[in-house]
């Protein structure tokens, strides 16, 4: 690992370069085709990297309540934790930069951390609609928590049963694609576990119907109310890579495919092949899970958010969970 | 203080009532519909003044509002514009005489861009809009 060093820091940087453009890209792109749907032009596809830019010139004002220390520190903590998922995630076909035996474990609790960098940049707001906005991302964070361990565990029983060593690094669901492994009643249960994940996916972005915890409407930007200048600016970064990180990471269980291996390509072709292949998959989930549902739906209250994710997705999710099990003991007698 | 050119780009707006009859709300609320689409220059309505770079300014200040009016304007974070949106706040316009009255907007706040009427179409505040980028252009070719 400590021989690794200047590689790993090699990686971090490029990944870190990498996650800020394609995710500001991303909500380019989330915009540009949110505003098609509504019978829009919309924005250029460049827009968020112009609104960075102007927000880093802005003013960066830190209210007289706050706690400046904690309310400086959330944005640069939520963009590093953001960046560090992806450093687990393997992207474009490319082993994870870092790894270990129990990586899906722990991408789980690295999830949580943008969220909580959130809520304690809220509460060091001191503003009563941050702290508002703060209490319901909490709430929010506890209920996708039990559908997304449902999935992740899923995956990750199905390659231990199926006799596969080390079934909680994402390496090894790269070499074994879970579809390959399953017969038709897994198939069932994967695509009801792929439709749970996506489902998860706007709540951990916070983006419509599961934006409570900002609420533009009610709560003025809830969480991010106080927040101006530099700080926005990291926090708008930190939601494009959270973007691409969740989005790499339904590639990563679900579709960890190489375009260059089907085709057959070897080299440097293949890895651009591999990189642009592995651009339009993150951007058709970040369509289907992102904007698709957030033009097409309202935004949920915070008590329907709860029984959305403990009861609803919890059942499909077990459901799934189910089926996976049944396939595999059905396919062993 | 420096002015990106970026910032005329990226013009995030908050829209804040001084005491108005609403008639200008409903027309500043038409404005970023999408048949006049303003999110292609990347301008967007947003819910606090710590996040704006443009401030709507609708009504007469009446006395209650004057003092919140001036807070408002000192959380929106430097660079930034006001627009007065409406007759009202140019001259006080029906309520001109009023004993309730701390306004027009311009005895309290530093004004960039009037948008005349009342209330002014959706293509006045648009045309206001690129009035107040053209005083940013300005800007930046004097410093």
């Amino acid at each position: 690992m400590i021989g690794n060093l200047p590689m790993i820091l090699v990686g971090a940087v490029l990944i870190a370069v990498f996650s800020i453009i394609i995710g500001l890209l991303l909500m380019g792109f989330d915009r540009i085709v949110a505003a098609r749907m509504q019978a829009r032009i919309g924005p250029p596809l460049t827009q968020p990297f112009t609104d960075i830019r102007k927000l880093l010139a802005k003013e960066n004002v830190v209210p007289e309540n706050a706690i400046p220390w904690l309310f400086n520190l959330a944005p640069v903590l939520a963009l590093a934790s953001a960046i560090t998922i992806l450093l687990y995630l393997p992207i474009a076909g490319f082993a994870p930069v870092l790894s270990g035996g129990g990586d899906l474990i722990l991408v789980m609790y690295l999830l949580t951390i943008p969220a909580l960098a959130l809520v304690a940049g809220g509460f060091a707001s001191g503003s009563p609609y941050a702290t508002v906005g703060a209490q319901r991302e909490m709430v929010t964070m506890i209920a996708y928590e039990f559908p997304l361990a449902i999935v992740i565990i899923a995956i990750a029983w199905k390659l231990a049963a199926a006799g596969i060593a080390l079934p909680f690094t994402l390496a090894s669901i790269q070499a074994n694609p879970v579809w390959s492994l399953v017969g038709p009643l897994g198939v069932i249960g994967l695509l009801i576990l792929l439709i749970v994940l996506l489902i998860v996916t706007p709540a951990e972005l916070s983006r419509v119907p599961f934006d409570t915890p900002e609420a533009e409407t009610e709560l003025a930007g809830g969480i991010l109310v106080e927040y101006s200048g530099k700080n926005l600016a990291l926090f708008s970064l930190t939601q494009g890579v959270k973007t691409v990180a969740m989005a790499s990471l339904v590639v990563a269980l679900f579709f960890p495919y190489s375009l260059a291996a089907i085709l057959g390509i070897a080299g440097i072709p293949a890895a651009v092949t591999d990189i642009l292949f592995f651009i339009v998959l993150i951007t058709i989930v970040a369509f289907l899970s992102v904007s698709l549902v957030r033009v097409s739906m309202a935004r949920f209250r915070i008590n329907q958010v709860i029984s959305v994710y403990w009861i609803y997705l919890a059942i499909a999710g077990l459901a799934g969970l189910l089926l996976v099990m049944t396939d595999q003991i059905v396919g062993v007698i | 203080m420096k002015i990106p050119t970026s910032f005329n780009r990226s013009l995030w707006v908050f829209h804040l009532n001084s005491g108005s009859c609403n008639g200008c709300e409903i027309e500043i609320v038409a404005t970023i519909t999408p048949r006049y689409d303003p999110e292609r220059f990347g301008i967007r309505l947003v819910g606090s003044p710590k996040h704006a770079d443009v401030l709507l300014v609708t009504g007469p200040v009446t006395k209650k509002m004057a003092p919140r009016v001036r807070r408002v304007y000192e959380q929106v974070p430097d660079p930034k514009v006001v627009m007065c949106i409406g007759t009202c706040g140019q001259s006080g316009g029906v309520f001109y005489d009023s004993y309730n009255l701390d306004g027009p907007i311009d005895q309290v706040l530093p004004v960039d861009v009037y948008v005349p009427g009342c209330p002014p179409r959706p293509e006045a505040i648009i045309y206001g809009v690129v009035k107040a980028w053209e005083k940013l252009e300005r800007l930046e070719a004097e410093q």
